[in-house]
């Protein structure tokens, strides 16, 4: 148990120390959001309406970003060969390393949300359950995302790799992650979406770090 | 404690790197791989790490018992060195020594007094020199202690001096029953060593 959380630990601190692919991801979800409105001009119900939406997929394309991050500079450094000789099963450090991910950039995403959320108009009321939501649905974000980034380590330039083989599977959690908000602007329920939203989640943390290790075991041959 | 290898037959990408290697190494000796570039060392040492199954053939130790793998009871120093230019020697080091023993940072401490890097301790890896660096990650083999050391080229740019400490730690480990595979140009003075030359056919010549 204390070699997960040493690795867990590891990979926080170098995502502070390193500090750029965490600031690149928040900065291009700040942007894209801000730009929006500058777009779509000064109607104000119409960005409101289409908030929910707008903060979901750019939250996935700036996780997109940072995924490289995940496996990549413990493959090119060597770090990898030596994580697969400790006690852990490789499902575990896959694991660990997407829950790192999930800290160090989901959380900070999900935070992020509503400052953005005034840039669309969107209801001071509701930002409690829109940093729920976020947070409900990141994890599923960084552990998909993880299988991604394993699968892509050894493509050349496999950030558009990634969000190829990475962005159909995120479908589900958009949907729901956009329903539960959704909902709290109209008059169906929140409960429902939120709980699938949360299932959906659960078992991308239970599943993927099986198809991450199996995808790491075949890079490192 | 034994390592064995019964006609190992290794392939990578559809082609033998390893055709029909048996070997059988016992408690204190050391096994050293020579044979021209491309002639498998490095397949044969992640072979043994479990990185790589074999094709047919086995590859086992003896007195490992059932839970753990052959891999868990290895320390591989190959070509990448393995250390975060972001963290600090000491905090690559014990970061080593927590995960793959469960050490505190002490034995992190002795690995790098080992190898001449306890001065350098607070400075981050990525100010270190080459030979430094490769220093830094053969610390971890005297840090956290395990049977069998596989080492890739460990003399690459290592001064005489290091490579003299890498010698000692070496010979230091097959005193107390420990296996070395080590793959390696240079003639080293391990104790109780045998060379194996591998040939262009994977085989031993």
């Amino acid at each position: 148990m204390s070699a997960i959380w040493t690795l867990v630990a590891r990979d926080l601190r170098l995502a502070v120390r390193q500090g750029g692919a965490v600031g690149t991801a928040l900065g291009f979800y700040m942007i894209v959001v801000a730009l929006l409105p500058l777009g779509l001009g000064p109607d104000l119900n119409l960005l409101s309406r289409i908030a929910p939406g707008i903060l979901w997929i750019a939250l996935l394309l700036s996780a997109l970003l940072s995924l490289g991050r995940v496996f990549e500079s413990d493959f090119e450094d060597g770090t990898l060969d030596i994580l697969a000789l400790g006690p852990l099963p490789l499902e575990l450090v896959a694991g660990a390393k997407a829950f790192a991910h999930w800290v160090s950039t989901g959380i900070p995403l999900a935070l992020l949300a509503p400052v953005l959320g005034i840039l669309l108009n969107l209801d001071l009321e509701i930002y409690p359950a829109l940093v729920a939501t976020m947070l409900a649905g990141t994890p599923a974000v960084s552990f998909i995302g993880a299988v991604g980034a394993a699968l892509t380590l050894r493509a050349r330039r496999g950030g558009l790799l990634v969000a190829l083989l990475v962005l159909p599977l995120y479908v589900p959690t958009l949907v729901f992650g956009v329903a539960a908000i959704g909902s709290l602007l109209g008059p169906e329920g929140f409960l429902a979406p939120f709980l699938m939203l949360i299932a959906i989640s659960l078992g991308a943390v239970v599943l993927a770090p099986f198809a991450a290790a199996a995808a790491l075991r075949a890079q490192m041959q | 404690m034994q390592l064995v290898a019964e006609n190992l037959v290794l392939k990578r990408g559809g082609r033998t790197i390893i055709n029909g290697l048996s070997f059988q190494l016992g408690a204190g000796q050391a096994l050293l791989l020579t044979g021209a570039n491309g002639s498998g060392k490095t397949t044969l040492l992640r072979s043994v790490a479990g990185f790589l199954k074999p094709f047919t053939g086995e590859l086992r130790a003896d007195g490992l018992d059932d839970e753990q793998e052959l891999g868990e009871l290895c320390h591989y120093v190959g070509h990448l060195d393995g250390n975060k230019p972001h963290l600090t020697v000491m905090e690559n080091a014990a970061f080593y020594a927590g995960y793959l023993g469960g050490l505190d940072a002490s034995r992190a401490q002795v690995g790098l007094k080992k190898f001449a890097l306890a001065e350098l301790a607070d400075i981050p890896a990525a100010y270190l020199s080459a030979g430094q660096k490769r220093r830094l990650a053969l610390a971890r083999l005297v840090a956290t202690p395990r049977p069998i050391w596989l080492l890739d080229e460990p003399t690459v740019s290592l001064d005489t001096a290091s490579v003299a400490l890498l010698v000692d730690a070496v010979n230091a480990h097959l005193a107390t029953g420990g296996i070395v595979v080590a793959a390696t140009h240079l003639p080293l003075a391990f104790t109780m060593s045998t060379e194996l030359n591998l040939d262009a056919q994977g085989k031993a010549a």
